[in-house]
């Protein structure tokens, strides 16, 4: 194994993990848009270093798809949007920003704990990727719970579906990365569209969940 | 002749889907909807008497898919035929624009496919997204009246459910990397047949690992506690005829891929036995599901807190294992199938008729309309687990077999069953009997549908033929 191609590895997927800490407490959506954005341009890096390492040339197409269409046109799309719906303001964490932090910590610490013990025979690159890919999807789903804006809630399904896309790249050989790449864009087109379609907005006047809460699904 | 059966499987609902995205007119599409579906289920059965195909990287036909594919072709069938008559009504009452309803029938059968090929596929990154495929197509049809309530349980949905999705993802990945230094590189690896083949040399740790996360993310579509939260709304807000396809279908195939992944532990010597954690996810929510049922005030929602529940019994019965268990899931999941779809047709024309679904504002059922309320009440004593009925002998078989093996995990399933006996009476008495309650409009559906499907869960309650047995107790052995 050669060392710089392991610590470059090593060193991006770290940065993705840095970056979704970052995402936890932006507390504005322009500013957490851009984080996105840069979320989406390191897992590009990402992936196209494990391209490189691995000499699998299609996972330069998945890095394509991650730089167009997440890093550029998603986070630009939104931006968009959320001038549209007119909700530019300050995002209510449900949680304080303090807490959310210790936990994420924990959880890194968890899935660490997990991912280093089990793969303990496996590739060092894939496992040390494997363990940080855990970790930023987790990330992912924490941000999902605590916030309450459907705009972050997406935000936060994107960075949790960049940690697997991290996790695909990273096992060596895996046949449908591209595929699975392309599923999940669609997903995520189909959530952005959906807001907007749906007219989530006109409908419930706020893209705040809680304000979806009012109906309980059961009245007696 | 045999792998033109399983091309035609997929290849029917795919055709007719973009058929019924272009074409115009109501009855054309309802109609072609009901012929595509007869003809994946003539497909489905054409299976069962020619020989199978190989399995090959993509396509695997063995007994367990194969009851499977038959139970859903068929349910798609009685669905689409009960779909055409309800959706007439929906299209007059103005809930549905014409644009609408062909979008609604080319995602049926956009559904239909994705089921069809997460059941024949051998790959289990193709099975990952036919299922991804099947949530997209629903979550979209459980949105299709646009109303509050409806965007609300659509978007709910889809956040579980992509949530849930992701898990399984992962989980997938997982399994790849224990089976690469085995296999090898590429397709192989993801390939179901060849994974239980050398399941034994994989690492037993990653593969634990792996199951956890397969087990939260399919786990989430099987809509078992605590991980439910989405289904009783989807069930609740959408189309009718999409709650009787996802209760019968969509929860049956989601159970299905978590089986496969339940026989690869298995034979690996050295894995975490999967068996205890299904029990216990299918006791919590048996237990949980009984006593949400007792106030619930939406028809609708009842009835899908009832599918929680026998979808509990059913991952319960496949976690305790052994040829009888096994048999004894099997049956219940084929009956479940059956008698769930049928109340929802009764379900769906009930609504129609009283122009409502609170419990609240309907009474009398048997009285004003005898037909559609006798058929509720006989597919409300099928689903309560009362003999002779289908359900009441795999109930029959899953509590005698657990009392034999353990019986400290029968008496917690016992007493959820029973506490779901009362609060289901309690409602059904309250929309069957009494004084007529609400307005009562003339039922359009069709009864068809429903008494097809309760007669043949009368049958199996009361014979069962012995093909059905001996096919049903081989896959009980597949399962291990």
């Amino acid at each position: 194994m050669n060392t710089l191609t392991f610590d470059v590895a090593h060193l991006l997927a770290g940065t993705l993990l840095l970056v979704s800490f970052m995402l936890l407490y932006q507390d504005r959506l322009y500013a957490l848009l851009n984080v996105y954005a840069l979320h989406a341009f390191v897992l590009a890096l990402s992936v196209a270093w494990q391209a490189y390492a691995q000499d699998a040339p299609h996972l330069y197409v998945t890095a394509g798809i991650a730089l167009v269409f997440k890093a550029i046109l998603i986070p630009v799309v939104l931006h968009r949007m959320i001038v549209q719906l007119g909700i530019h303001r300050q995002i209510e964490t449900v949680v304080g920003i303090g807490p959310t932090m210790l936990l994420g910590m924990g959880l890194v610490a968890l899935s660490m704990v997990v991912m280093l013990r089990v793969t303990a025979e496996a590739d060092p690159l894939a496992r040390e990727d494997l363990a940080f890919a855990l970790s930023v999807a987790l990330l992912g789903l924490l941000m999902m719970v605590t916030r309450r804006n459907a705009v972050s809630q997406i935000v936060g399904f994107m960075s949790l579906e960049n940690g697997l896309v991290l996790a695909a790249a990273g096992a060596k050989g895996m046949p449908f990365v591209v595929e699975i790449s392309v599923a999940f864009s669609i997903l995520i087109a189909f959530i952005v569209i959906g807001i907007f379609l749906f007219r989530i907005r006109e409908r419930f006047d706020s893209v705040d969940i809680a304000a979806l809460d009012s109906y309980r699904g059961e009245r007696q | 002749m045999s792998f033109d059966a399983v091309t035609a499987v997929l290849v029917i609902p795919a055709t007719a889907a973009l058929l019924l995205a272009v074409l115009p007119g109501y009855r054309l599409t309802a109609y072609l909807n009901v012929a595509a579906a007869l003809l994946s289920f003539l497909a489905a059965l054409s299976l069962l008497l020619f020989e199978r195909p190989e399995p090959g990287h993509y396509i695997l036909v063995d007994d367990l898919n194969n009851v499977f594919i038959v139970l859903t072709t068929f349910v798609g069938f009685t669905t689409s035929v009960f779909s055409a008559s309800y959706i007439e009504h929906e299209l007059e009452i103005g809930r549905l624009t014409p644009a609408f309803l062909r979008f609604y029938h080319a995602m049926y059968q956009v559904l239909m496919f994705a089921l069809n090929l997460a059941l024949v596929t051998n790959n289990i990154g193709v099975m990952w997204v036919a299922i991804e495929l099947a949530t997209l197509t629903t979550v979209l049809m459980v949105g299709i009246y646009r109303t509050h309530e409806a965007l609300e349980a659509a978007w709910k949905y889809f956040i579980l459910g992509s949530v849930g999705i992701a898990l399984a993802l992962f989980g997938t990945i997982l399994v790849y990397m224990a089976a690469e230094p085995t296999v090898g590189e590429g397709l192989n690896s993801m390939v179901w047949t060849t994974l239980m083949a050398h399941a034994s040399a994989f690492d037993s740790a990653l593969l634990n690992v792996a199951f956890v996360f397969l087990l939260l993310g399919y786990g989430t579509k099987v809509g078992l506690a605590p991980l439910h939260a989405w289904l009783p709304d989807a069930h609740a807000e959408g189309p009718t005829p999409i709650s009787a396809v996802l209760s019968g279908l969509l929860l049956n195939v989601a159970l299905y891929a978590l089986l496969r992944f339940k026989m690869l532990l298995a034979a690996n010597p050295d894995a975490l036995a999967p068996g205890p954690l299904m029990i216990s996810m299918g006791l919590v929510s048996v237990v949980f599901a009984a006593f949400m049922l007792y106030r619930r005030g939406d028809i609708k929602r009842l009835f899908a807190y009832s599918s929680i529940e026998h979808m509990g019994i059913i991952t319960f019965a496949f976690g305790m294992g052994g040829p009888l268990a096994n048999f004894a899931g099997l049956l219940h999941m084929t009956m479940h199938s059956l008698t769930k779809s049928a109340i929802f047709f009764a379900v769906g024309d009930i609504a129609q008729v009283k122009g409502t679904q609170k419990i609240a504002d309907m009474g009398g059922l048997t009285v004003t309309n005898p037909v559609l309320g006798w058929g509720l009440v006989l597919g409300v004593v099928a689903i309560a687990g009362l003999p002779p009925l289908g359900i009441f002998m795999s109930e029959f078989v899953v509590v005698t077999s657990t009392f034999a093996r353990e019986p400290l995990l029968a008496l917690p399933l016992v007493f959820g069953l029973l506490v779901a006996i009362g609060a289901l009476f309690l409602r059904l008495n309250a929309v069957a009997f009494g004084e007529p309650r609400g307005p009562t409009y003339k039922a359009k559906g069709s009864y068809a549908p429903m008494f097809a499907h309760l007669t043949l869960v009368l049958i199996a309650g009361i014979y069962l033929p012995g093909p059905l047995v001996a096919w049903f107790q081989s896959v009980a052995r597949l399962l291990g």
